[in-house]
């Protein structure tokens, strides 16, 4: 990050910011490309690209990196179309773009967002348009430069070669090419045989900067004069703020300030969520708030609704699910009747706690506002929301709001949230002094947008001949959507009306039932595709195994002949199954799945579609003891076109690992009407010593547009990790944490 | 004639410690754990805050060639230790240790956060077991939320084939 900019700063020639500013200025009406994707601020803002005379190419990355490798998988992508030199790029995040057209902000860069494996879709559909439009206008400039047609040019590698065999240097042409109008059709793109980069392994843009110490996330910014703030926040959902006495704290040397944050009023949200009463201190430096914080002396007024344990809320549920449901979300042909005459029936209901996010960066923000601007500093996913929330605080114009995207230590849907950004922006204001904003990681287990808790009531049927006639899956959960939408789309976060087996069964029926928690609710890492998958695919194992069917047989007869479903929701319009079943078989053949068992070796599949890409996972594992030993692991994946396969098979390995740590003993609890967790001692995050010394990735080669990966490998490996145990123990887990479940039942 | 009286300034009381090399003296509370040192006083943030009980590790740097989680020592049992933060590993030239290297090169990242203080654990037991198997690996209990693991392990038997001059 730091390089890039001091070389910006160093020698940049003002290249292609007007050349493609100017693209698109000539060419507002055509539909291929976003009117904010090369919008004139681009001038004056950060550019996607510019090339410096030495041929150093500086690429722009606008979505918020977390982890998932977009910076890397951006630049691969406008690199590819430009014809770069790889070893002459340098990748520069980009800030939120906006500016304000009659005062309504204006989006300059399109997409920019890390949430729902959207990114790399996003850029592949507009950033290549971005690398080749550059590329051509080179090839302008070196046709005049040798007099010749530009046809008769070609490009490699950050040259352009004539006919004749003289090249020259991007850097070399890069001011001229910058002074040339650009054309007025859309560039033609590359063939996939023509690629050089996309399909092949780049380790992560910042790799040095990171094992250095060198990358700067926010919590590692600071801004002069700055004073650390660190809250203490009431415990309760909803309570305020009983007794202050601040006197010990104020007598701290360094302290200086103590301020309140109001208790949540449903009429005025701040962030994306109410925030929690807190008493902030402000202080010189961390360490200092953090003991100023220790000696408040402070007591808390609960709120009307108690913060309620996952028992009570199971006991919630199994009134719901007696009742009628929220929403009926899909009812194909009559469950009832096929079950009524049906040969087999199966019923089991499944469990899924409450968990927390768990970032290793906690939640913080560094924050200068004045009335004339506001500078953002945090770890954000969503950085339009972020936006929202600071213009809503500040009243500021959309120009004049600076939200910048640092590299986050971790997102899985935490960061998506502006809680804490409202917070910093609030206390910046009042104190008229900037803020840093530390949250301890006390206060991120406290107070996270925990994913919320569920019971699946899952039933099947099959007729004489065992195959499945009949399916129901009814889910009773504490929607994230409650408190932010009107409650007739809460159900649309929790359930999805195509996923399998719908269109593989007659008779099938998807319903919800809303239950109230008073604990802030939020996305986590694959939304609820991460535990919908595990009820589906671990209930079809239990149903595999009642009708005395391989599991791997059966599932490929249940998806049958390859066709395309339709599928609304994000990763639509179709799922093929056909893509499916062949992960599906990759995986099996690959964990050797028909081969001969050995005896205690438990073996487990499970597939799903998520957000358009298709994986399976399969397992190899045994328990020795009371130890559980992961022997093999198989990731298969359908993720299309894969730009960067070494990104993607770190994607797929990590979601793997972290289903596996998040599934095995992670869970939330409620005391008292507070939440019990204060750190990873009683939160257990899977250590080394814990998870497999290595997934087995297999990426399937694919023609088709690429999916993004982050999500995709998170849901089938929990189910096919439980599906295993069974397997081994003949003990069916239906419970999310497995560990403790498991440990009971042996 | 006034007479100007010199009173000689006290000895500013401090705790001197090394820093990748350089001396640095602390003044201020000798409570103040290293981590917040290098945090907020000398803007060494390599060293990560990650929890306050010792438990995942993003904090990890040597301390006199010892691991430590520097949220857990307080300045004032420092006094003259030499400490080597992430920052300190690369050679003067700005060259990677062979360790940072090994993480490069098996692509050992994702959202990184973990990443400094994983490789302060290695350069330890690397130090300490020249040729580490599996099961000494596994006693590194760094925590990583994005399941980094597999390529930690990796750029760890390939840092020690590289200590070891054996090129991989």
């Amino acid at each position: 990050m730091s390089r890039a900019h001091d070389a910006g700063r160093r020698r940049f020639l003002k290249i292609f910011g007007t050349a493609t500013g100017a693209l698109v200025v000539g060419l507002p009406a055509l539909a291929w490309t976003p009117d904010e994707l090369l919008g004139q601020n681009l001038i004056a803002l950060n550019p996607y690209l510019r090339i410096e005379p030495d041929g150093t190419t500086v690429i722009g990355a606008r979505d918020p990196e977390v982890g998932q490798g977009i910076r890397t998988a951006e630049a691969r992508i406008i690199a590819e179309e430009l014809d770069a030199d790889w070893n002459k790029v340098v990748v520069a995040p980009l800030d939120l773009g906006v500016s304000g057209v009659n005062g309504e902000p204006h989006w300059t860069y399109g997409h920019q967002t890390a949430s729902g494996s959207t990114s790399v879709p996003a850029a592949w559909n507009d950033l290549r348009t971005v690398g080749a439009a550059a590329r051509q206008l080179l090839l302008r400039a070196a046709a005049q430069r040798w007099n010749t047609d530009a046809a008769s040019l070609r490009t490699l590698r950050g040259v352009v070669i004539a006919a004749d065999g003289r090249k020259l240097g991007y850097g070399e042409l890069a001011e001229a090419a910058s002074k040339l109008k650009p054309a007025t059709t859309r560039p033609a793109l590359k063939m996939p045989s023509q690629y050089l980069l996309v399909g092949q392994d780049a380790g992560d843009v910042d790799a040095r900067d990171i094992v250095s110490g060198r990358q700067h996330y926010a919590i590692d910014e600071w801004f002069g004069d700055t004073r650390v703030a660190v809250i203490t926040r009431c415990p309760y959902p909803g309570g305020k703020l009983a007794h202050l006495d601040d006197s010990a704290a104020l007598k701290l040397k360094g302290v200086d300030k103590v301020m309140t944050i109001p208790p949540p009023d449903p009429a005025r949200t701040l962030g994306t969520q109410q925030l929690a009463a807190g008493v902030a201190v402000l202080a010189r430096d961390t360490w200092t708030a953090l003991q100023a914080v220790a000696k408040l002396d402070v007591r808390w007024q609960p709120g009307s609704l108690g913060a309620q344990g996952d028992d009570a809320l199971a006991a919630a549920a199994a009134t719901a699910l007696a009742g009628e449901p929220s929403k009926a979300v899909r009812s194909d042909g009559d469950f009832g009747e096929a079950d009524k005459h049906a040969r087999h029936h199966f019923k089991a209901e499944y469990r899924f706690a409450t968990v927390a996010h768990a970032d290793l960066e906690p939640p913080n923000a560094l924050v200068k506002v004045d009335g004339q601007r506001a500078i953002i500093i945090a770890p954000v996913q969503n950085p339009r929301a972020t936006f929202d929330t600071v213009q809503r605080l500040t009243g500021l114009a959309p120009d004049k709001i600076e939200i910048k995207l640092p590299r986050a230590g971790g997102g899985f849907g935490r960061f998506l949230e502006t809680d804490y950004v409202a917070e910093a922006v609030m206390l910046a204001k009042a104190a008229g002094k900037p803020i840093k904003l530390m949250w301890t990681r006390t206060d991120a287990f406290a107070h996270d947008t925990y994913r919320p808790f569920s019971i699946h009531a899952m039933q099947a049927c099959a007729d004489r001949k065992r195959q499945l006639t009949g399916w129901s899956h009814r889910i009773a959960s504490t929607s994230r959507l409650a408190g932010r939408e009107p409650r007739e789309r809460w159900w649309l976060s929790e359930i999805h009306p195509d996923d399998l087996p719908a269109g593989l069964v007659d008779n099938l029926q998807y319903a919800w039932y809303a239950l109230e928690s008073a604990l802030p609710r939020g996305t986590y890492r694959a939304s609820s595709h991460g535990v919908n998958a595990f009820a589906m695919e671990c209930f079809l194992d239990e149903v595999a195994h009642g009708l005395k069917q391989d599991a791997l047989k059966f599932r490929l007869a249940l998806l049958g002949e390859p066709r395309k479903l339709p599928y609304r929701g994000h990763g639509g319009p179709v799922l093929d199954t056909g893509r499916l079943s062949w992960v599906l078989q990759l995986a099996a053949d690959a964990v050797g799945w028909s081969k001969q068992r050995t005896r205690g070796q438990g073996f487990g599949l499970a597939c799903h579609f998520t957000f358009g890409g298709y994986v399976a996972h399969a397992i190899q594992m045994s328990m020795q003891g009371k130890r559980l030993v992961i022997h093999n692991v198989v990731c298969a994946a359908d993720l299309g076109r894969v730009v960067n396969p070494l990104g993607a098979r770190a994607a797929l390995v990590g979601a793997t690992l972290d289903a596996f740590s998040t599934a095995l003993r992670q869970r939330i609890t409620v005391k008292d009407g507070r939440i019990v967790q204060r750190g990873f001692k009683d939160y257990p995050l899977a250590t080394m010593a814990e998870m497999p010394h290595d997934v087995q990735v297999i990426l399937v080669p694919s023609q088709e547009d690429p999916t993004g990966a982050f999500a995709m490998g998170f849901p089938s490996a929990a189910p096919a990790l439980a599906n295993a145990v069974f397997d081994a123990t003949g003990k069916r887990v239906r419970q999310m944490p497995i560990w403790p479940e498991l440990l009971r039942l042996l | 004639m006034q007479r100007t009286t010199i009173v000689p300034q006290p000895i500013r009381k401090g705790i001197d410690v090394s820093i990748n090399g350089k001396h640095f003296r602390h003044t201020g509370d000798p409570d103040l754990p290293l981590l917040w040192y290098l945090r907020d006083e000398l803007r060494l943030t390599g060293c990560k805050y990650g929890c306050d009980d010792k438990s995942c590790g993003a904090c990890s740097v040597l301390v006199n060639g010892k691991l430590k989680r520097a949220c857990a020592v307080p300045m004032a049992k420092l006094v003259d230790a030499d400490i080597t933060t992430v920052e300190g590993l690369a050679g003067p030239d700005g060259s990677l240790h062979p360790v940072q290297q090994a993480w490069v090169d098996e692509d050992a990242i994702l959202c990184g956060y973990c990443q400094p203080g994983q490789i302060m654990a290695a350069v330890d037991l690397l130090a300490r077991k020249p040729d580490p198997g599996d099961a000494d690996i596994d006693r590194i209990a760094n925590l990583c939320r994005c399941g980094s693991y597999p390529r930690i392990r990796r750029a760890i038997h390939r840092a020690a084939q590289i200590l070891q001059g054996k090129p991989k």
